[in-house]
């Protein structure tokens, strides 16, 4: 197996409300993707999934624990070389392909944004030529780099955010739900070109979203959380072979087919009530107050995230028994 | 007879220099009890076919021919005061976030008694019972205690139901639901559908879903209908559509779709991108990304052709004519 790109160790982060309450927007997460891999990050919202990737790619400070890049750490306080380094090896994809562009700047511009700002000395028909080699390796044409955002539709609007994340050749992406603003069939288009992508320049993701049936096709391994931790991680195979932790059961249970017949005959985990307010985490497991299998130790002692197969990962004290 | 039927639709959206033909003669009919899905990417016209019908159109939405039908008397003359008699009591409506159809400076009983007190004769005390009823209806714990209670103390899930109970406060004959999932977390959304569903054993309403998650479709849905460009293309029970499409689009989205119980390869994708309805195709609107479009699907627009009793699609190679040809040339 390939080496280990990013770890994360024992990340957490915190916020302020107010003078008293504290919100755990990610408490207590650790995780390795090695080079070349997928990983994806699955949750409901609020569950901290988004405050996560934003983290490593330090646009948080983390309230505790480490980021470590090839090893090296790069969370916490950085000289102005290291931090450059950081961004040039490190992009993100942002969720809404309307918002995360700036509506005054050509495509051109956007896209270069990275490159000027990481070796200022380019000339500018190789600035020209790299834009538009970018441009065609997502998709468009060498026409649209003229053009402002607000003449492209939602998926067009996405390949340039990706050509945008890629322009400055990085080695890892966090792909921030990049596909829920868009329609289903577009859908299927972005997804088909990240993974192109990542064949050709041997990229690494952190693909996070709510649609686990997307994430399935897209990454090699999963991660579950809720409420700031990650419950179970897998395979992806074996997140929909045998997923070990009640909330994923229910989570998978409870998406809805699009084949009628079996849906007709399907039996579907429904969870009780909703998530509990990260800001009062319950005692114990965090899963306990909508858990099926709770016991008076779930209630009591927080489980520990333990390796129960090779590669499998589950933060449940019933996990064995069922 | 039908209880609502729509014949022949066209709505036009002013815009700031252009005319877009949003509704492009879209024609179904609903009976008693079903439950018709119309699915289809955004700008296909899926929502603005059911604010037509409920005259809830901006302000620059017209619709220019067509007729509506419900329940044997023809609305589509109906004034704006006549129509807002019939909504909210015989087809009522549940929009697509809850977070924005609430009322965010009254309470939810309010809200609730505020349907009632438009539509229905009652004492102010039976309006309070009624209204703590439909609460406990939809599901929600403590009805009593949540009545006096704000949408902001209400999670997303719990303002859907709400909202629900709102529109189901008068007994409608037909409950419009415009993605009434999309804004929800998955587990929340089963809690929902399956809400919806004992709630239509319960009180005999029809459904007319909008949505484009296929999987909503295949759990609630006995009709659907695939609207694209502004059309239906092509519509049937909900078996015939999963597992008999015959339109080049349906196939498409079926395809596009991942599967969590599947793991066949790379995802199938519908190149190019919807059309645009400024100026609508002549011929039939996916002809542009269709991989089987013929040289007179540019230049016509096709006919229904009826594949079975239930069972309509929008596509040349389905025409009779077509088939025949088909047959002779072996091609």
């Amino acid at each position: 197996m390939s080496e280990v790109l990013l770890e994360v160790k024992n990340l957490k982060k915190y916020f302020q409300i107010g003078k008293k309450q504290t919100l755990k927007a990610v408490d207590g997460v650790s995780f390795q993707i090695r080079k070349g891999e997928t990983l994806g990050l699955v949750g409901e919202s609020g569950c901290g999934k988004s405050t996560l990737g934003r983290t490593i790619m330090r646009l948080y400070h983390p309230t505790a624990g480490q980021v470590l890049y090839n090893g090296k750490r790069i969370s916490g306080h950085l000289s102005k070389e290291e931090n450059r380094e950081c961004c040039r090896k490190m992009q993100m994809i942002f969720q809404d392909p309307y918002m995360s562009l700036d509506p005054r700047m050509k495509v051109v511009d956007i896209v270069a944004e990275g490159l000027d700002s990481q070796n200022a000395a380019m000339s500018r028909e190789e600035r020209e030529s790299r834009v538009v080699k970018l441009l065609e390796m997502v998709g468009l044409q060498r026409e649209h780099a003229g053009r402002f955002p607000h003449e492209f539709s939602g998926g067009q609007r996405q390949r340039i955010g990706i050509a945008r994340a890629l322009a400055i050749r990085p080695e890892f992406v966090v792909a921030d739900e990049p596909i829920s603003a868009l329609d289903v069939s577009i859908q299927a288009q972005v997804v088909n070109l990240l993974r192109k992508l990542q064949d050709e320049l041997g990229l690494t993701y952190l693909f996070i979203a709510h649609d686990i049936s997307m994430v399935k096709y897209i990454s090699n391994r999963i991660g579950v959380m809720y409420l700031g931790s990650l419950v179970e991680l897998t395979s992806s195979q074996a997140m929909f072979d045998r997923a070990l932790h009640p909330y994923t059961q229910a989570l998978l249970s409870a998406i809805p087919l699009p084949d009628p017949k079996t849906e007709r005959k399907r039996s579907r985990i429904v969870l009780e009530g909703t998530v509990p307010s990260p800001v009062n985490i319950p005692e114990g497991c965090k899963f306990c107050s909508r858990c099926r299998y709770a016991e008076d130790v779930c209630r009591r002692i927080t489980p520990g995230f333990h390796q129960v197969e090779e590669g499998h990962w589950v933060a449940c004290h019933r996990y064995a028994e069922r | 007879m039908s209880l609502l039927e729509v014949r022949d639709l066209h709505i036009s959206l002013q815009t700031y220099d252009n005319v877009v033909q949003a509704v492009r003669g879209v024609s179904f009919s609903l009976e008693p009890k079903d439950t018709l899905a119309i699915v289809g990417e955004s700008g296909s016209g899926k929502s603005i076919t059911v604010k037509g019908i409920m005259k809830l159109l901006p302000k620059t939405g017209r619709i220019d021919a067509g007729r509506v039908i419900f329940d044997g008397r023809d609305v589509t003359e109906y004034s704006e005061r006549q129509m807002r008699r019939l909504n909210g009591s015989e087809i009522s409506m549940i929009f697509q976030d809850p977070m924005t159809s609430l009322n965010p400076t009254m309470t939810v009983g309010k809200q609730i008694m505020e349907v009632l007190r438009e539509h229905e004769k009652m004492s102010a005390q039976d309006r309070k019972a009624r209204a703590v009823e439909l609460l406990r209806l939809v599901g929600i714990a403590y009805p009593e205690k949540r009545f006096g209670q704000y949408p902001h103390q209400f999670s997303g899930g719990m303002r859907q139901r709400v909202v629900i109970a709102i529109a189901l406060a008068c007994n409608p004959k037909v409950l419009v639901a415009d993605e009434p999932t999309t804004a929800l977390d998955v587990t929340i959304q089963a809690q929902i559908l399956d809400l919806l569903k004992s709630l239509q054993r319960k009180i005999n309403t029809s459904i007319i879903l909008i949505t484009h998650n296929l999987g909503v479709v295949a759990n609630i849905a006995n009709k659907v209908a695939v609207m694209y460009g502004g059309q239906i293309v092509e519509s049937g029970t909900v078996d015939e559509i999963f597992y008999e499409a015959q339109h080049p689009y349906t196939l498409g989205l079926l395809a596009s779709i991942p599967r969590v119980d599947d793991d066949s390869g790379s995802l199938k994708t519908i190149p190019g991108t919807p059309p645009d309805l400024i100026d609508p195709p002549v011929g039939c609107p996916f002809a542009p990304r269709c991989d089987r479009a013929m040289k007179i699907c540019r230049l016509l627009r096709p006919e229904h052709t009826r594949i079975s009793g239930t069972h309509c699609s929008a596509c040349w190679l389905q025409h009779p004519y077509a088939r025949q040809a088909a047959g002779k040339e072996e091609t």
